[in-house]
């Protein structure tokens, strides 16, 4: 895997198979995996907060939040080639890395992360395939264009396939 | 005036790194005492980077880390991380309570005292900064957790990144003498509590 390309956080890349795009070690944030098989476009995006309608500032970077790193990564996707309903999801990631006490929004931002990331694929009709979100441990994800796999490394689990 | 951290001026971050010598010089004082060994200190690091450089510093993404995180709040709000490697926080804990026979794992109870230390020091470092500014602070109790240091990085990246592209956090490196155990504590602070720390300290903002 020598040659991935390392998405770092908030921030998204896309590429064609048979290149791997990389993103490491995501705790809370959420690493969206896009890919059309046709033409073997995909994208990753490492999604570090929810939504960006609470930051009035313009200058906001749109690919720290779901709702406009999303709509923005599968725009690139089409301009790319990629099919209007061809486009599939795989997400991984939105872990509470911390057992802070029940409802303290420092806990809860993994999951409103993934909630958020779900409602912005539904919105732009994109089915996801495949996700291992949640629990209490760090992700590194790969995405293999070639095949579409996304990969999920953890510490104390095996290397799995989606 | 800043809304951001890396507006902040020399004079400011010269402030900083006082406060991060103060604090976390008591804490380094606690630690000492707690592994009854010498403890050096570095010079506090003020940084002000971006998301992806502040977890390489830390030794790169997927680097096997034990952290310590205490909250603060009260009229300051922020985050103290206290991090180590497994055989650092294996060595520490060997000093306090013998070595057992899991060579690999740090065992639950290791875990626990090492939890327990991180509170500790976050307090002191605390009180110290409460001492010097007359700010009322209140502790979180400490969360522990074992992972790649960049997903445990996550939930301060979260909490104090939403605003701006930057991270800004003091950090000292501990290094206890006769055992050579490295240890790290980084702090974090919301823009409003740097501004308010400022103004208590007698800097114009």
């Amino acid at each position: 895997m020598s040659q991935s390309i390392v998405i770092g956080i908030s921030d998204y890349k896309l590429a064609k198979g048979p290149e791997v795009l990389v993103t490491y070690a995501l705790g809370s944030c959420v690493g969206v995996c896009l890919y059309d098989k046709v033409s073997k476009v995909g994208g990753l995006s490492h999604i570090m907060l929810p939504d960006s309608t609470n930051f009035s500032s313009k200058d906001f970077n749109r690919k720290k939040f779901a709702d406009t790193a999303l709509v923005d990564l599968v725009d690139e996707m089409k301009r790319a080639g990629c099919g209007n309903n061809r486009i599939v999801a795989k997400i991984a990631g939105g872990a509470q890395m911390f057992e802070v006490q029940p409802g303290s929004k420092l806990g809860a931002i993994g999951e409103r992360n993934i909630i958020c990331v779900k409602q912005v694929l539904s919105q732009l009709r994109i089915p996801i395939l495949a996700e291992d979100t949640g629990l209490n441990f760090g992700r590194t994800q790969y995405f293999d264009l070639a095949t579409g796999i996304m990969k999920i490394q953890s510490l104390n689990r095996r290397i799995e396939e989606f | 005036m800043f809304e951001n951290y890396d507006e902040l001026n020399e004079i400011q971050i010269d402030m900083l790194r006082e406060i991060g010598n103060i604090g976390a010089g008591n804490a380094a004082t606690a630690l000492a005492t707690i592994l009854d060994e010498k403890v050096d200190m570095s010079v506090p690091s003020v940084r002000i980077t971006g998301f992806d450089e502040a977890v390489e510093n830390l030794g790169g993404a997927e680097s096997l880390t034990v952290a310590v995180l205490v909250n603060f709040s009260g009229d300051a709000h922020g985050m103290i991380m206290f991090l180590l490697n497994v055989e650092d926080a294996k060595g520490i804990m060997d000093i306090l309570v013998g070595e057992d026979e899991s060579d690999e794992e740090l065992s639950e109870m290791k875990i626990s005292g090492i939890k327990e230390i991180g509170n500790i020091l976050a307090s002191s470092y605390v009180n110290a900064i409460s001492a010097l500014t007359g700010l009322t602070i209140e502790v979180s109790v400490p969360y522990v957790a074992i992972d790649m240091v960049g997903a445990l990085m996550s939930v301060p990246i979260i909490e104090f990144g939403a605003i701006g592209d930057k991270l800004m956090f003091i950090e000292e490196n501990f290094l206890g003498e006769t055992n050579d155990l490295k240890s790290n504590m980084i702090m974090f602070a919301e823009i409003n509590t740097l501004k308010v720390i400022m103004q208590k300290l007698g800097l114009e903002i």
